[in-house]
């Protein structure tokens, strides 16, 4: 069996001591997981390392940890694959020279720490409560039932439960707040796991109050226009629930089915990109915040709240200009495609703009691609492994 | 130190189900849990929740299904009012936010489940469990005005006072491991079973018969010990739970010769028979040379059209995945039984009252018996619910008119020795993963799917040694914020208590019923074991075993075939 080196992060708040990283070596198969290891090294040598852990299947969401850098459940993430990352990226502290040639004696270092962008308490166990669970309480994360709640059941169709069953999926592991780039920045970001919960609600047909959580989720200056489409939570995501994409559908909502204009002008900025693209094939940066602020036409620039915003532009501006990454020419005409592109681009929106209705169901309801075809037995294609249910486009 | 008219132990199903019950009534509530309420092991029950809810079906129906599939130990008044209130539990969850599935008609729609004569299972793809979890705790989180919540606070002992009744609790904050007293007019026990006395197990590691033993250790009787349900389809390797929902929606079991073998057994329900009798198939099969060489025969998931499978068995098409490296959508994946849940444990009446006055359980932990000799699938959740909530409503309006009972604070010393000298215990001793793995080898092999006098004499000696091994094990942290060494320790003493009473009610039993077979009484004897053993505590001794009657009401014992 090969030969691990689990490079465990140690705190203990008693030891007025600083974090400091302990290696331990285990022999275990590859296929075993990270949560094996540790418990393993907690029976047999050191049974004060600290991790919350109980079902071992990735489902009642205890062991978020980052393992060589991606957070992620220790339970389900096998051994070579968390050694096969990293060396050099992500977190792997010391990464080893010859690390590189996939060095099978030295190379299997697998760093465990503690998710990021919570505090710690102790070893891989972090304060949940003061921020995960903090910002799930803020999007009222109760059924608000519609009235009359009807004596049997409420009438719902079929795919909007198995839509909301993807959020349902969610188990709070905490994994998607730990690599938040937004969180990070802001930590009043209501952020990803909180955001997927609203969903589950807005999703709801059962749900009283849609608008008045998308309005609430929209005026936040934390809130849904907060998120900056960065994907981290995609790729944290242990169960499939796509945080991003919960946040893009809310946005979706809220701009195009309740009209909802907020305070902080994020519908009308994401509105400008879409319109930008349409008429020019390319982002034309000089255009995007007259038409966000000033009205999402060419005529934007003209009005009052544009000239303020593009005044308050110019210190970023003016260093832009002088370092040559902004001319006049390019400020005033945009970048230029060929036509017979940029037709192409508007044939798009066409496609896209003719669907009705607009297609909002997850991975749970669409794009079972090769049902038909493949016999039942077949030996296993090379799907990538995450992608067995195939996705929504992120649109 | 806190006080509350109603004191729930254990944050699972049960448990929240109680506390959003007691509040209802106006109690005060608090509800303490040693790890956060949704990572209780409620939240790996993948299958469904079993009711009559369709018109065409009835609670008789279901009723009946149960104390079959009970070997006629279960007790017919408790199985009466849980399929009776069955329906409305269901449309309460609905009401209270969970997505159940839907048939094309928008209503709630069912899949079939074993032992059952109607497809009566409401569920959520298959994490039916997770679902109803998480939506119970939102509405915790709605209530949070009228129940305290106790998140990781881990329970040491139970307060009894004079006269014998039970005042509440001392709980042991694992953030910094301060201990305190929990005064209650009533205390609910909803703390799960004790899966982890075996490995492998589909349990969590959390669940560790807590409760059970917190309650043998005061007093209280425990009921129906032996009965420990062997699931069907659990992993080779590691245990972990494949869905019965999988064989609900028509997955086979083959052996290695490629046989469905249920056709032998159980001609007419196949696969979906009692899971009592599909792991003795199962087993039979392996022990008689049809299985693998790994110990296993086949699950065959590829005859669920594959589309279905994806939407409706998307958990285990994951743990096939990751767990086994298998793509169940496409190959058999290799299983077999494993031990998965227990029928007995802490006695009840109907309304959750144990034989230790103002304490109650409810859920795993408990001993109705609504599940007899063998449970139903997806007749967990619904035990859960129903008697976690019938117990938070007794125990709420029993609080109203009573004063509240404290204890004093050097209450708090003994249990301060006692973790203190776990603390203190010198280096170099037995290794408490060691012990617990011998612990759970040996249940697993000798108070498993087929068990003799011989083995179980094995086991009770293996026991008890480990019994003085845990009482000096190593310990390798002396600090007090989460120090999950010293829970451990304790949890290994919950452990031995547990398998201790479930070995000896084992060797009671001298015939074969349910989940309990014996091969030198391979016969159910209705003339001299319809009846319920019970077990209690006995200072140092070995347990002390009596005996109570089964409440029949109206079906007779008859012979049990699928």
């Amino acid at each position: 069996m090969p030969e691990y080196t689990l490079r465990i992060r140690r705190y203990d708040p008693q030891s007025g001591d600083a974090a400091y990283w302990e290696d331990h070596t285990v022999d275990m198969g590859p296929k075993q997981s990270v949560l094996d290891a540790i418990l393993k090294i907690k029976d047999d040598t050191d049974g004060s390392i600290g991790i919350r852990c109980s079902c071992q299947q990735a489902i009642c969401g205890s062991c978020g940890v980052r393992m060589n850098g991606k957070p992620g459940l220790a339970c389900n993430t096998h051994l070579d694959e968390a050694a096969d990352r990293a060396h050099g990226v992500g977190w792997n502290p010391e990464p080893d020279a010859d690390a590189e040639t996939d060095g099978e004696a030295d190379g299997n270092v697998i760093a465990v720490e503690p998710m990021g962008n919570i505090p710690v308490i102790r070893d891989l166990i972090v304060d949940m409560d003061a921020v995960h669970w903090k910002k799930i309480q803020r999007v009222t994360p109760w059924l608000i039932n519609k009235e009359p709640v009807p004596e049997r059941e409420y009438i719902v169709p079929h795919e909007n439960m198995v839509d909301v069953t993807q959020t349902m999926a969610c188990i709070q592991c905490g994994a998607c707040v730990s690599d938040c780039l937004s969180m990070e920045v802001d930590p009043g970001f209501i952020g990803p796991a909180a955001l997927a919960k609203a969903y589950r609600f807005v999703g709801d047909p059962r749900d009283a109050e849609p608008e008045e959580r998308l309005k609430d989720l929209a005026e936040d200056e934390h809130g849904i226009y907060d998120c900056t489409h960065c994907f981290s939570c995609i790729d944290a995501c242990p169960k499939g629930v796509d945080p991003m994409s919960q946040i893009m559908r809310l946005r979706r909502r809220a701009g195009d089915d309740y009209k909802i204009n907020d305070r902080n002008n994020g519908n009308r900025h994401e509105r400008s990109f879409v319109t930008l693209i349409e008429d020019y094939g390319l982002l034309h940066e000089a255009e995007l915040l007259p038409r966000s602020y000033g009205g999402d036409s060419w005529f934007g620039k003209f009005h009052p709240s544009a000239a303020v915003e593009l005044l308050s532009s110019l210190p970023s501006a003016i260093p832009a200009v002088i370092r040559g990454k902004l001319s006049l020419k390019l400020a005033i005409f945009g970048h230029k495609i060929p036509k017979r592109d940029l037709k192409q681009v508007q044939e798009i929106y066409k496609e896209v703009d003719g669907r009705e209705p607009r297609v909002e169901l997850n991975l749970y309801v669409t794009g079972y691609e090769d049902e038909e075809q493949v016999p039942a037995h077949a030996p296993h294609d090379d799907e990538p492994d995450d992608h067995i249910l195939d996705k929504e486009a992120q649109s | 130190m806190p006080s509350h008219d109603v004191l729930i132990i254990g944050a699972g199903l049960a448990g929240q189900r109680a506390a959003l019950a007691a509040a209802q009534e106006g109690a005060t509530v608090a509800i303490v849990s040693k790890v956060h309420p949704v990572r209780s092991h409620s939240v790996a029950a993948a299958g469904g929740i079993n009711a009559a809810l369709n018109p065409e079906d009835s609670w008789e129906s279901h009723a009946f299904d149960t104390v079959k599939g009970s070997d006629y130990l279960g007790d017919q008044d408790a199985i009466e009012i849980m399929t009776r209130e069955a329906p409305n539990e269901i449309l309460w969850l609905e009401h209270a936010g969970v997505t159940f599935h839907r048939n094309e008609t928008g209503h709630l729609g069912t899949r079939a489940f074993g032992g059952a004569s109607q497809a009566r299972t409401y569920y959520v793809a298959d994490i039916t469990g997770h679902a109803i979890l998480h939506v119970l705790y939102e509405q915790l989180m709605k209530h949070h005005e009228t129940i305290d919540r106790f998140e990781e606070w881990f329970t040491t002992d139970l307060l009894q006072d004079e006269e014998g009744r039970c005042v509440g609790a001392i709980c042991r904050n694992l953030r910094d491991g301060q201990l305190e007293i929990f005064n209650a007019k009533g205390t609910i026990l909803a703390s799960g079973g004790a899966g982890q006395a075996y490995e492998p197990t589909t349990n969590g590691l959390i669940v560790t018969g807590d409760g059970i033993a917190q309650a043998y250790r005061i007093g209280a009787r425990l009921q129906d010990m032996e009965m420990v349900q062997y699931h069907p389809t659990t992993l080779a390797g590691n245990g972990l739970l494949i869905t019965e929902g999988a064989r609900g929606e028509g997955a086979w079991l083959l052996n290695a010769e490629g046989d469905r073998f249920m056709e032998k057994y159980a001609p007419n329900k196949l696969e979906l028979a009692s899971r009592d009798v599909v792991s003795r198939a199962e087993q039979t099969e392996i022990n008689e040379g049809r299985g693998f060489p790994d110990g296993t025969v086949a699950l065959d998931v590829t005859k669920v059209p594959r589309r279905r499978t994806l939407e409706a068995l998307r958990e285990i098409v994951n743990i096939g995945r990751d767990f086994a490296g298998v793509d169940i959508t496409r190959e058999p994946i290799h299983i077999r039984p494993g031990n998965h849940y227990i029928m007995g444990g802490v006695k009840t009446d109907i309304d959750g009252q144990t034989s230790v006055p103002a304490l109650y359980a409810a859920g795993e932990v408990a001993c109705v018996s609504v599940h007899g000799g063998n449970r139903l699938g997806a007749n967990s959740l619904l035990d859960t619910l129903i008697f976690g909530r019938r117990s938070g409503e007794h125990a709420a309006e029993r609080g109203l008119h009573m004063p509240m009972p404290t204890s004093p604070v050097s209450r708090l010393s003994k249990t301060e020795q006692q973790i203190d000298a776990i603390m203190n215990r010198e280096a170099g001793g037995p290794r408490i993963g060691a012990i617990k793995k011998e612990l759970g080898a040996a249940m697993n092999e000798y108070v498993a799917v087929f068990r003799d006098a011989e083995g179980l004499e094995k086991a009770l000696e293996i026991v008890q040694r480990l019994k003085e091994q845990a009482a000096v094990a190593a310990i390798d942290d002396r600090g007090t914020v989460f120090n999950q060494d010293v829970i451990a320790a304790i949890e290994l003493g919950y452990m031995l208590d547990v398998a201790e009473t479930i070995v000896i009610a084992a060797q009671e039993r001298k015939e074969s019923r349910g989940a309990q077979f014996r091969l030198d009484f391979p016969e159910r004897n209705d003339e001299q074991w319809l009846k319920h053993i019970d077990i209690s505590a006995n200072g140092s001794e070995l347990p002390r075993v009596s005996y109570s009657p089964v409440t029949i009401t109206r079906w007779q014992p008859e012979e049990r075939t699928y």
